[in-house]
């Protein structure tokens, strides 16, 4: 049985608001903005009613309460992982590149 | 079902403290956990790990699971004798840190399912609750991003059996795949997620997609790098060259004393984004090997008419 299905492309044209992020990565409004303060994610807008956040932040988001959750880090350090992940994987990338040519 | 040996998952003796087992779960989570570990099994090595913390955490769970003895072996056919948990009070929401919905047969055999469970939930056929959203991860090929389409994907997932159980079932889905998607986004299927509880919704599928790996091309965000093999006197003396790329194969003109590693730019050939990625064509300069006697006869006529040192960047030891 194969379903037809069209879904909505999370783009960096399209934001998500406040209320979206929480949604989509199961947390609530509070660790957002702890999140923001931290500096781990750089919304645009001038308050939490007007922010706006590029869909790559869901991925940082889940990964930073998965860290969190699973190795008993705190914020900063939990933030601090998942930054040098995302630089590993660029690196990793770029490796896989060379590699191929 | 078989038995699970938490002790040696975690490379304890059965004596080992409180302190012990925290720390090696918290060192075996930093090694295996998915999102750090680049182990080939580590998602299969971390959740067994996690549920064997999820139970020596636990002071109750553990000296329930203590009570079934030592004679067991990790691996060994298992039913828990009847009875086994008489006397056994468990607080509810217990299960604080790990995801419960990973934990093996053996696990839900003792201790119940998290949502189902004995010792734990809101049971009931008047319960409602949102289906969880998933997620996965597909590979399209780099050309899709460029035409949009449908795609087949096939996803695989568990759900509860008639038995409780939880089975591994596959679906498949025809995606419709948008033109000018990036590699790392995100598209969002509404309803697709994990059915909800009672007159619950279901909860949404998230799909992050990946581009296969390509002999040619490789991206970096919306552009679109291909490596172009050129001859030498190619790059010295210029050239017209056919260039393949995912939109079709264009003519591509190759200045006079191009560089080895040189890049070409054809704007707006990337991936067609609302603002077009570029397309850049990488020079590789690929030396003739010289076999006959009429080829090394040129390479003789080529140095003699260059004064060039490649090497005068190295110094006078080299």
């Amino acid at each position: 049985m194969t379903d037809n299905v069209t879904g909505i492309v999370l783009n960096d044209e399209r934001l998500v608001s406040l209320a979206e992020l929480c949604r989509m990565c199961q947390v609530n409004a509070d660790k957002v903005q702890l999140m923001v303060e931290e500096g781990v994610l750089e919304p645009v807008g001038s308050g939490p009613g007007q922010w706006r956040f590029e869909s790559l932040c869901i991925r940082r988001v889940r990964r930073v309460v998965r860290l969190e959750r699973d190795l008993g880090v705190n914020l900063a350090g939990a933030a601090l992982a998942a930054e040098l992940l995302e630089e590993i994987d660029r690196l990793r990338a770029r490796l896989r590149r060379l590699g191929e040519f | 079902m078989e038995f699970k040996d938490y002790y040696k998952i975690l490379g304890l003796s059965r004596d080992a403290s409180q302190d012990d087992i925290k720390r090696a779960y918290r060192k075996l989570a930093r090694k295996y956990h998915p999102d750090v570990s680049s182990e080939d099994d580590a998602e299969e090595r971390f959740k067994e790990v996690s549920e064997a913390y999820e139970v020596l955490k636990d002071p109750e769970k553990r000296a329930a699971y203590d009570q079934l003895g030592s004679q067991w072996r990790q691996g060994q056919d298992f039913q828990p004798p009847p009875g086994w948990d008489q006397g056994f009070e468990f607080r509810r929401g217990g299960y604080t840190h790990a995801d419960p919905h990973v934990f093996s047969d053996f696990f839900e055999s003792l201790f119940g399912r998290a949502d189902f469970g004995p010792f734990g939930g809101a049971g009931g056929s008047r319960f409602h609750a949102q289906g969880n959203d998933t997620h996965a991860r597909i590979m399209i090929d780099l050309e899709d991003a460029y035409r949009g389409g449908r795609r087949q994907i096939t996803l695989k997932h568990s759900e509860l059996g008639p038995d409780g159980r939880p089975v591994v079932r596959e679906r498949t889905l025809s995606v419709s795949i948008p033109k000018g998607i990036v590699e790392g986004q995100q598209i969002r299927l509404a309803g697709q997620g994990e059915p909800g509880l009672g007159q619950g919704k279901a909860g949404d599928l998230y799909l992050e997609i990946q581009f296969r790996p390509h002999r040619h091309y490789r991206t970096e965000g919306r552009d679109v790098y291909v490596e172009l093999p050129v001859a030498p006197w190619e790059a010295a003396l210029g050239a017209k060259v056919r260039v393949p790329t995912p939109s079709g194969s264009v003519e591509v003109k190759i200045p006079p004393n191009s560089k080895a590693g040189g890049k070409l730019r054809l704007k707006g050939r990337g991936i067609p984004t609302r603002e077009p990625g570029d397309l850049f064509v990488v020079l590789r300069v690929i030396l003739p090997p010289a076999n006959t006697a009429a080829e090394r006869e040129a390479y003789q006529a080529f140095a003699s008419k260059f004064s060039f040192n490649p090497r005068k960047d190295m110094g006078d030891g080299a």
